[in-house]
């Protein structure tokens, strides 16, 4: 049986749980606990040590998809998640300009770390509140190359689309070099 | 859809920056602390800009820069109090008071200092309201807003924000492809000058420090100005190894199985 992974990543509370409960077929595994951070109270519960998600493909292969926690003082766990990934997707909450920066900053660690394929998603999109993805793109300065998707976490659809096309990118990879 | 939120997160050099690369045509409302603002920009470029605590018609930029005397400005208000700018503005050129250009310098030297003004402020609420129409009867202006970006940033002191902006010293330079900027036209300080002589994807951002000898808040600002400015792009300097490398899933497979394996993700996420 092989196994491999995606990390889903972004700022706190950018969907990363919500984006991989999705698609998993079993319940993301429970890492969630209240937060006592008053100042990040914008919710009630974060995720503290790591999202877990499964796909089954076939009879001998598995994805799995682990999401990071938001919280900044998490970041040394970035470097152990990422060992041994496909790729890589950042989550970015559309209408929270205020978690643009940091979603840059984990854009260039992730970056650092990772030779990896990436793309970044534009999340809660169904929003009225919710910034255009192509002001985001400059707002984050992604680069025209890097694919920016617009998407809502908790659609399946949205998700899938997000997934596939981080898989699209590998493969041309794998094609080009 | 909405493109609002506050200076505190996401400041007037970010804004503009925004507008500038965007070509974005709109009104910017800002609700600050003692005042609002008012700009509006045509494909990018600075068309108008007011502040709500002083007087912005023609005549009152017209007496504020010296251009009429007292008793020209108390007539004017007497005789034209209704007159739009762009109205008075043609009379004052049909009389022979002015030329089109006198005025139009005086008008965009108004909005500019709006602008400039706008670079103190620190919170403030902001949307833009995409093809909001021009605000009638002003006279527009069409001001490129890289020089004003670069002296925005001049102006930043936040330490803890230019480090968030620029945490990695280690990272490198490169002109960004715009060939709508042209270096030229930018009114560049010598110190920045200095840097952008050394911008070259070899050289890291603490490299081109040492040899300008600017210490890291001087180097962070100048980095920034440019960056906002839309001229350069931060890359991994070009002979530099990944820090790290980490181990990728598909190490050790042959292409053929990459691909394979890649495919029989693919076609498992399609059938979801
Ligand atoms: N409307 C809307 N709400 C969403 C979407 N994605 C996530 N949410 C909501 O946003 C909140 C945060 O989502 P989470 O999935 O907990 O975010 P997270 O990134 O895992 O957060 P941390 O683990 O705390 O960093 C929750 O209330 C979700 O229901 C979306 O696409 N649209
Ligand atoms: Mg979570």
């Amino acid at each position: 049986m092989q196994t491999v992974k995606i990390v889903v990543t972004g700022p706190f509370s950018a969907g990363k749980t919500a984006f991989i409960q999705t698609v998993s077929e079993i319940d993301v595994v429970e890492t969630e606990r209240k937060i006592t951070n008053e100042s990040e109270k914008i919710k009630e519960t974060t995720t503290v040590a790591m999202d877990f998600g499964r796909i089954t493909i076939d009879e001998d292969l598995v994805l799995y998809l682990f999401g990071t926690p938001g919280q900044r003082r998490f970041d040394f766990m970035w470097e152990i998640l990422s060992e041994g990934m496909l790729g890589f997707i950042v989550l970015v909450d559309s209408t929270r300009p205020e978690t643009f920066r940091e979603a840059r900053r984990i854009l260039e660690t992730f970056r650092a770390y990772a030779p990896t394929p990436y793309v970044v998603a534009a999340n809660k999109q169904d929003l009225p509140e919710a910034w255009e993805p192509e002001d985001m793109r400059i707002a984050l300065r992604l680069s025209p190359r890097v694919k920016l998707l617009p998407c809502v976490a908790t659609d399946k659809e949205s998700v899938k689309k997000v997934l596939l096309e981080l898989l699209y990118s590998i493969l041309e990879e794998i094609n080009h070099d | 859809m909405a493109l609002k939120g506050n200076l505190r997160d996401f400041s007037i050099t970010q804004l503009l920056n925004l507008i500038n690369l965007a070509h974005k045509t709109g009104l910017l409302r800002i609700r600050g602390p003692k005042s609002e603002a008012a700009a509006y920009f045509r494909q990018g470029k600075l068309a108008y800009a007011a502040l709500s605590d002083q007087p912005n018609d023609l005549a009152s930029l017209l007496y504020r820069e010296k251009k009429l005397t007292a008793g020209q400005y108390r007539a004017i208000r007497a005789h034209h109090q209704r007159l739009s700018d762009t109205a008075l503005g043609l009379l004052l050129v049909n009389a022979g008071y002015f030329t089109q250009g006198e005025i139009l310098a005086v008008v965009q030297s108004a909005y500019v200092d709006v602008i400039k003004r706008l670079f103190t402020w620190v919170d403030g609420h902001f949307e833009f309201h995409s093809n909001a129409p021009f605000p009638k009867g002003r006279i527009p202006t069409r001001v490129s807003l890289e020089n004003l970006i670069i002296e925005g940033s001049r102006q930043m002191r936040e330490w803890e924000l230019l480090q968030n902006e620029i945490p990695d010293l280690d990272m490198a330079l490169k002109f960004a492809d715009r060939p709508d900027v042209n270096l030229k036209h930018l009114n560049l300080s010598v110190e920045e000058w200095r840097v952008v002589s050394y911008i070259n994807p070899k050289n890291t951002i603490r490299q081109i420090a040492r040899a300008t000898k600017m210490n890291d808040l001087e180097i962070r600002r100048i980095v920034y100005g440019l960056l906002q400015a839309g001229l350069v792009e931060l890359v991994r300097p070009a002979n530099k190894s990944m820090p790290k490398p980490i181990h990728t899933a598909l190490e050790g497979k042959t292409k053929e199985d990459q691909r394979s394996l890649v495919n029989r993700l693919i076609a498992r996420i399609r059938g979801l």
